[in-house]
């Protein structure tokens, strides 16, 4: 049970002390027994269940569905070979969607991560009303995404939007700009809504990340004359790199899967002018003149690749050993 | 020196000042139109401050017997959710971080993949086998579903969590005479509570804001959840702006309060275990 104690006391240790235990605890904590398949099946049994029923065997449908021909009220009529994939890849849209996606992701995630970090570094401060700041940070992700985009389409609209209100007030603009009709504003702003509503949970990680970087090891590069920035560049960053791998792994699928923000502020436009690959697989089969339940589904599988090739691609720069090998 | 440093906390306090503003503003956007009119919401020229104040929005949206029933099943999800995922991810963690087995490498490769999967592409399959299931309109369809799109996210941070407490602490436990599965329960739970927390915020809001599955499989107006039911405050026939502004702002107090509670565990907890 001493042991117990010494590991848990570890984080409040005198500054020479955690160094001194580390290898020893490295070493044991990588210590692990083996068990035979069978063995782990009790343990496992409740998460593969509810994998197999509730993703394998919806994902396995629409595979099936990206390989059937279906009539315009959703009736299958049988087998289509490729033809879905083919219609998918010969649509005028494609290109410009792929290009949508790259931007939006790309965009919003390193926006997202940037502005994060300062962030991060900014609450791990501290300072007087810093608990209510943390409150407030909190709004946009407890607060639903379908109804947050509801009211930025109020605050960004043409006519009636506070926004464009203000900024003519205070001549920072001279005439309204319409954020979401005008085809040069739509995806800035549709951006930002994305940076907003990301921003918490991401804050949140790299937080938890820099709170776990022992203050001794930080006090010490200071007593050998460190700058802050160098302390920064050659200690903080390098030990936030599991807080980074978390935030910028999970921010990558959430702002790829993102289908509320962008279906509802670019409701107003037609065709699929600002769409991304997600909300152009739900137009195919709902809204737009296609209603093609097949090609969405087609859509919808290879969405369903690029996202894996992203992260896998994503996951072997940043060798994604770290993270399944305990 | 000193000036500067007595003046420090006031500049940290000014620009936290600023981020709260950024972050509260909308939602102050959305509180004042939650107080005047729905007519007012849409005026042109638009106004910051009702031209009209109308106060007992919340207590109309409160007293509407739908709401309620929305604001029921919202619970009723989320709080199921967040168990199951927590008694199925727990073992699973737990065994994976602890053994290595046959099979361990593919279960947890087929656990990240599944996190990559959205909602919104699997809902025309899952529709239709909950239909085959005659399980459409009920609140276990929507919980089922939560639950495992939330599991990746418990078993990856739960997993780093049990590898990172050393194995003496364990094998003391055994020695002391406890069963593997009362040692799980009594000396590695509690050592893994920011772990613990950090999966019940995170499967909590998921199940709590989730959209799409909610609106494909509930059709009954009584068993939908805030997210989907609040939407008909404001469609084509009615436009009732305030009553869906108030609502949202009421969906939001609950998933603050347990943010406010388990704050500190959260903090240390979304990475620790996974630092090496």
């Amino acid at each position: 049970m001493t042991d117990q104690l010494d590991a848990s006391a570890g984080a409040a240790a005198p500054p020479a002390a955690p160094v001194a235990r580390s290898p020893r605890f490295r070493r044991r904590r990588h210590e692990s027994g083996y068990a035979s398949g069978l063995s782990a099946i009790p343990w496992l049994i409740a998460p593969i269940v509810l994998i197999a029923g509730v993703v394998v065997y919806p994902a396995i449908a629409l595979v099936q569905a990206s390989l059937s021909d279906y009539s315009i009220t959703g009736l299958r009529r049988g087998s289509a070979g490729f033809d879905n994939y083919i219609d998918i890849f010969q649509h005028d849209d494609l290109g410009l969607v792929l290009w949508n996606t790259l931007v939006w992701v790309v965009v919003v995630v390193a926006l997202t991560i940037l502005f994060g970090l300062g962030l991060a570094q900014f609450m791990s401060k501290e300072f007087r009303g810093r608990t209510v700041m943390r409150w407030a940070i909190i709004i946009p992700w407890a607060a639903s995404l379908v109804i947050t985009a509801r009211l930025f389409t109020l605050i960004l609209d043409y006519e009636h939007g506070i926004l464009n209100q203000m900024l003519v007030t205070l001549h920072i603009i001279g005439e309204p700009i319409d954020f979401l009709g005008n085809d040069s504003w739509v995806m800035p702003s549709m951006i930002l809504v994305g940076v907003f509503v990301s921003l918490p949970f991401t804050a949140y990680v790299l937080l938890a990340g820099l709170n776990a970087i022992p203050q001794d090891l930080i006090e010490a590069a200071r007593m050998d004359g460190a700058s802050p920035w160098r302390i920064y560049r050659h200690i903080t960053l390098p030990l936030l790199r599991p807080a980074m791998l978390v935030a910028s792994v999970l921010n990558l699928i959430y702002v790829f899967n993102s289908f509320p923000l962008i279906y509802t502020l670019n409701d107003r436009n037609p065709g699929f002018t600002h769409d991304t690959s997600i909300t152009y697989s739900y137009k195919l089969a709902f809204k737009a003149a296609e209603r093609s339940v097949g090609m969405s589904a087609a859509m919808g599988v290879i969405n369903v690749l690029l996202i894996l090739v992203v992260v896998m691609i994503y996951l072997r720069i940043i060798r994604w050993r770290e993270v399944t090998q305990a | 020196m000193t000036l500067q440093r007595r003046l420090r906390p006031y500049y940290l306090s000014l620009i936290g000042l600023v981020i709260t503003v950024v972050f509260v503003s909308p939602y102050a956007v959305m509180l004042l139109d939650a107080l005047r009119p729905s007519g007012d919401v849409l005026a042109s020229p638009p106004s910051f401050l009702p031209r009209e104040w109308q106060w007992n929005t919340f207590g109309t949206v409160l007293s509407d017997s739908r709401f309620l029933n929305w604001l029921k099943t919202s619970v009723i999800v989320a709080v199921s959710s967040t168990v199951i995922v927590l008694l199925a991810a727990i073992p699973a963690a737990y065994f994976t971080a602890r053994f290595r087995f046959p099979g361990r490498t593919a279960f947890l490769l087929v656990v990240l993949i599944t996190q990559m999967f959205s909602p919104t592409s699997l809902v025309v399959g899952l529709y239709r086998e909950f239909f085959d299931l005659t399980m459409v309109n009920t609140y276990a369809s929507i919980i089922i579903t939560n639950a495992a799109f939330n599991l990746a996210f418990a078993i990856w941070i739960l997993q780093g969590f049990f590898s990172s407490i050393p194995k003496d602490v364990e094998e003391a436990a055994h020695l002391d005479g406890c069963g593997r599965v009362r040692t799980l329960w009594h000396v590695m739970l509690p050592l893994t509570l920011p772990g613990l927390v950090t999966t019940v915020i995170f499967t909590f809001i998921a199940a709590w804001n989730e959209y799409v599955v909610a609106l494909t499989l509930m059709q009954d107006d009584a068993r939908k959840p805030l997210t989907v039911g609040i939407n008909s405050y404001v469609t084509g026939y009615q436009q009732h702006w305030d009553e869906l502004f108030a609502a949202s702002l009421i969906a939001v107090v609950p998933v603050v309060i347990l943010f406010a509670m388990i704050e500190k565990h959260l903090v240390g907890g979304l990475t620790a275990g996974s630092v090496k």
